[in-house]
């Protein structure tokens, strides 16, 4: 059960909702894709994504949404699409999985230094080679630093209430950049479960409509996008990203809210539970929260005083809101479903340790690599890595290499 | 459009980070003609007035804009910006464009040497 479920009440602003649906996370971003209803939709079919390209295609082929639906040849093209369209002046969406986004990777560069509001829902999904369909981080942290803002949810609820969310936060004037919402490929992608709509119009009144300053088609503009930027102003152009992402924590902090208080279902930068008295946690992305979660149950009920926190705005890495989460904690384990290698330390790893280095009492740090290729974790592994960093908190000495839960 | 065009003048004290179009729109039209792009050419092209007969393929068809025209003529080729890619000499009906190799003897046969920027307007 996730944290949303669990915190369900009823909306404070009192909005009638439409019956619970039983769908996927796949069908659940399509239905909220159809209710943004944005101008232009590009994307090449590609397995775990699937249920959401196949959904909204549905959705336009039967008349239910005006957007214009683009075949494309490619991911790259998908990309190259979204680009041409939103620098027209339309809203763009698309969605992808692994593979997918990295032949897309050129064009996630052009789109954030185009400063275009573009939505992606990434469907997250390990790297070949060997072949893997299956869920894991890989992508994820491939695109880590391409500037775009990244949302991870951890169920169908979520992928829902973030897709409605992501246009608001792209599209704001302190942003404009393009921003993904992250669901885990089949964990989430395909799982059936409860999902809670909002009614279309309060949808489209949340999201209003994209109302660029500048754009292309716009009767009259002399406006040429693209240009070339060489070593006299590249430099400052990318300076100007770092700004604009710092200023689209903030943006999400408000617009998810803003979100919540429609929805009775709140969410945050960082989801945190039973953090108050830890003394150890475990850090998280995504789905496998549910797992910690209930692995964090089993340890508490023996009487070992652990919690959990689990990091949903990816990018911006929410530093403040981390540590303060984090304060008065011992040791932590963080929990990464993807290898960087040849570095110092996973992704999740690395984030975890620049943020913390400079508290003055920072948490010891371990970090755990699971899940690759859709390897499932069950709740014992989870466990195994609450009982060791437990022992890390007593010893007070943290390991240099990673460890490998559940590898044969 | 809300943007707020630059002067010339703020142009050339070299804006901050702060003070430039985000995402590197351009908002003002023709600001490449305020660039030396043809810099890196190896052939000129050099038109042979004489022959020439103003059919304006060349001016269609150059992919920088590069020939210069007045008064529905045809009068020189703006060197500031061409590359030499010779598109000109291959479409002309009447073959009076030449591809000679670049140098400043030959760049100062064309009737204009890329001083005027006519081309663009």
């Amino acid at each position: 059960m996730t944290t949303t479920q669990k915190q369900a009440q009823k909306p404070s602003s009192g909005i009638k909702l439409p019956p619970p649906q039983a769908i996927n996370g796949g069908e659940a971003v399509a239905y909220a894709m159809r209710q943004i209803n944005p101008e232009v939709v590009a994307a090449y079919p590609i397995t775990p994504q699937t249920f959401i390209i196949e959904k909204f295609s549905e959705f336009v082929a039967d008349g239910i949404v005006g957007t214009e639906y683009i075949n494309v040849e490619s991911e790259h093209a998908a990309m190259s699409a979204c680009v041409g369209a939103t620098a027209a002046g339309g809203r763009a969406q698309t969605a992808t999985s692994g593979p997918g986004l990295a032949l897309m990777y050129e064009m996630l560069w052009v789109a954030s230094g185009m400063r275009l509001p573009i939505v992606m829902h990434l469907c997250s999904r390990s790297f070949s080679a060997p072949l893997n369909i299956l869920c894991d981080h890989s992508d994820v942290m491939g695109m880590r630093e391409s500037s775009w803002p990244m949302l991870i949810g951890a169920s169908p609820q979520e992928a829902y209430d973030q897709a409605v969310v992501m246009p608001t936060i792209a599209e704001n004037k302190q942003v404009l950049l393009p921003s993904a919402n992250v669901l885990d490929g089949f964990t989430v992608t395909h799982s059936v479960e409860r999902v809670e709509v909002l009614p279309d119009e309060v949808v489209k009144e949340f999201t209003g409509e994209y109302e660029p300053d500048i754009w292309a088609l716009e009767p009259g503009s002399t406006a040429t996008f693209g240009t070339l930027d060489a070593n006299d102003y590249y430099f400052e152009h990318k300076r100007q990203q770092v700004e604009a992402m710092k200023n689209s924590l903030e943006v999400v902090r408000t617009q998810l809210n803003a979100v919540g208080e429609l929805t009775g279902r709140p969410m945050n930068l960082v989801e945190e539970y039973l953090l108050d008295d830890a003394e150890v946690a475990l850090v998280v992305l995504g789905s496998s929260e549910g797992m910690v979660r209930a692995a964090v149950d089993e340890a508490r009920a023996e009487g070992i005083k652990v919690g959990m926190l689990r990091i949903r705005l990816f990018r911006p890495f929410p530093v403040d809101d981390v540590r303060k989460a984090l304060e008065g904690i011992g040791a932590v384990g963080v929990l990464d479903r993807a290898i960087a290698f040849g570095t110092p330390g996973n992704a999740l790893m690395q984030d975890l340790a620049t943020s913390t280095r400079t508290m003055p009492d920072r948490p010891l740090l371990m970090d755990f690599v699971y899940g690759l290729g859709g390897r499932a974790t069950p709740k014992q592994l989870f466990r195994q890595a609450v009982d060791e960093v437990f022992k890390m908190n007593e010893s007070r000495v943290e390991p240099d290499e990673p460890a490998y839960l559940g590898l044969k | 459009m809300s943007s707020q065009p630059q002067s010339e003048q703020s142009r050339s004290e070299s804006p901050l980070w702060q003070q430039i179009q985000p995402g590197g729109i351009g908002v003002n039209p023709g600001s490449t003609d305020r660039v030396q792009t043809g810099d890196w050419r190896t052939e000129v092209p050099v038109v042979d007035f004489e022959r020439c007969t103003h059919c304006m393929i060349c001016w269609v068809d150059c992919p920088d804009a590069s020939f210069e025209v007045a008064n529905a003529k045809l009068i020189g080729v703006d060197l500031k910006h061409c590359k030499g890619c010779g598109i000109c000499a291959q479409v002309c009906p009447v073959k009076c464009i030449e591809m000679v190799p670049d140098s400043a003897e030959n760049r100062e046969t064309q009737p204009s040497n890329g001083a005027s920027s006519e081309s663009a307007k």
